[in-house]
């Protein structure tokens, strides 16, 4: 199992979330990216859209399943990873860097803080491995 | 609790993925789909599918009861050959999809889809008009060994001369030393071998092909991988491309209904639907925009539904979204324009010539 940095939040859903500056930078996790297999396409909201936490925001596939992506956090979309368009698989390789998927601009930045760290994800993740 | 294989341990062991696929705890993955999807057509893949089912017709009239079951033709096939054929109800649905070989006019086996070996075995049991079937099922272990370099691996662990079995040909004899039937058959679109040998040498016999086949870059492959190579060959998937209200004439599978070959069960129907005119064909298409289609959505032609995608993936090897679904036969022609309803947004599609993935 991969380690799941420290600096980033996360989700039950398997994303992760991370401040930067005044935006949160958010993707999916090292278990989630194992858990999907080859990404091969990857559905993204606009600049501009608003997403509401908990809800889903785009879609990930791979070869054979699709997955909804929920937002960790309530906000406005500033800028999307266009480069995931041609290289979804950058999810697979680098989720934490290279593979991150949105940055969102919080509507409430404190709801960052209501995440799980990463002891309490890791925790999350050994309860439910078979 | 979902039913095992011989390997299932052997599986686990190597880290695969496993998942339930008709009540089978089945790989789904070993290294990653779309790695074992190349490693099967540039060099070869290993590929458990010892869930699948066998039913033998044997002693005085085997292949004639046989013969009676499915739109393909055992007599026209010499002995150790085997044809793809469709195991039809009265309708001209598929009861499922078969291949059956021939060893002699006394013994045909017939290997049907993991999700209907029991339906398959009393449909033949109730419909058989002599020959009482045996299910065999948990008699055989099945691999499958698929890719350009599976016969020159293969080779180095039998003294049965690959190059003599043609496609579609089989022989009897030992591999690694264990019994097998060699097949030359598969559901990948390339070249290579099924071999159903006795469930207590399948782990004796997967371990040989795997050492054999390391320094030529075969891997074992998973579900996944089968689903795709199929799927850019446009084989059908029993239960999503084809089922019982599907015919061989709807699907695209004309070439196994034999019509001269006198009567069988379903030719009746087929007969009239062929006579009516097929109203719906199974078509390939490759989507013209962004997405991919998959097993239940909606086909449109102008924002009217006209059909449902039976089938859809990324293909690793064509580099397209590519999708199989049934339209009506006015849309089946290459070149037609179609939408699929990806998640409710219509995103443009064009029907294509078939395979997706043309030989080599």
């Amino acid at each position: 199992m991969a380690d799941n940095p420290k600096n980033l939040r996360y989700t039950k859903e398997h994303e992760w979330a991370r401040r930067d500056g005044k935006a949160v930078v958010v993707g999916v996790t090292a278990h989630a990216q194992e858990s999907l297999g080859d990404v091969v396409y990857v559905e993204l909201p606009k600049v501009g859209a608003t997403v509401t936490a908990g809800s889903p925001f785009g879609v990930v596939e791979s070869t054979k399943a699709v997955s909804e992506l929920f937002a960790p956090i309530s906000g406005k979309v500033t800028r999307v990873n266009a480069a995931l368009a041609d290289e979804p698989s950058t999810i697979n390789s680098d989720p934490y860097g290279a593979g991150w998927i949105v940055e969102v601009e919080p509507s409430d930045p404190a709801q960052l803080d209501g995440l799980m760290d990463a002891d309490a994800y890791q925790e999350l993740l050994a309860k439910t491995a078979t | 609790m979902a039913q095992k294989t011989p390997l299932n341990a052997v599986h686990r062991a190597l880290g695969a993925r496993m998942v339930d696929f008709a009540g089978w705890d089945m790989p789904v993955q070993y290294a990653g789909v779309v790695t074992e999807h190349e490693a099967v057509r540039s060099a070869a893949g290993l590929f458990d599918v010892s869930h699948m089912g066998e039913i033998e017709f044997r002693g005085e009239g085997a292949l004639d009861s046989a013969n009676a079951l499915i739109s393909n033709d055992l007599r026209r096939i010499a002995d150790g050959q085997a044809v793809y054929a469709g195991l039809l109800n009265h309708q001209g649905g598929f009861v499922d999809d078969v291949v059956a070989y021939r060893f002699s006019p006394e013994r045909v086996l017939i290997c049907v889809n993991a999700s209907n070996r029991e339906k398959d075995f009393a449909w033949m049991v109730e419909n058989s008009p002599r020959v009482r079937p045996l299910n065999r099922s948990d008699d055989f272990a099945q691999l499958a060994v698929q890719g350009p370099k599976a016969a020159g691996i293969l080779q180095r662990l039998t003294t049965v001369p690959l190059q003599d079995i043609a496609t579609y040909h089989f022989r009897e004899g030992e591999v690694a030393g264990v019994p097998c039937i060699i097949s030359r058959t598969g559901y990948t679109g390339e070249d290579g071998f099924e071999l159903y040998c006795p469930p207590d040498g399948a782990e004796r016999l997967w371990n040989a092909v795997l050492e054999a086949g390391r320094a030529d870059g075969l891997l074992p492959a998973g579900l996944g991988a089968r689903d795709t190579l199929r799927t850019e060959m446009k084989y059908a998937l029993y239960g999503n491309d084809i089922d019982d209200a599907h015919t061989p004439l709807e699907a695209g599978l004309g070439w196994i209904v034999k019509w001269d070959k006198g009567d069988f069960v379903g030719r009746a129907a087929l007969a009239e639907q062929k006579a009516r005119g097929v109203q719906r064909k199974l078509v390939g298409f490759e989507m013209r925009e962004a997405g991919i289609p998959r097993h239940g959505y909606l086909l449109q032609k102008d924002g009217q539904p006209v059909g449902e995608v039976t089938s859809g993936t990324m293909g690793p090897t064509v580099k397209k979204a590519i999708g199989i679904g049934y339209v009506p036969t006015a849309l089946a022609a290459e070149a037609t324009p179609l939408e699929v309803d990806i998640r409710g947004r219509p995103a443009r599609a064009e029907v294509v010539k078939t395979p997706f993935k043309h030989k080599p």
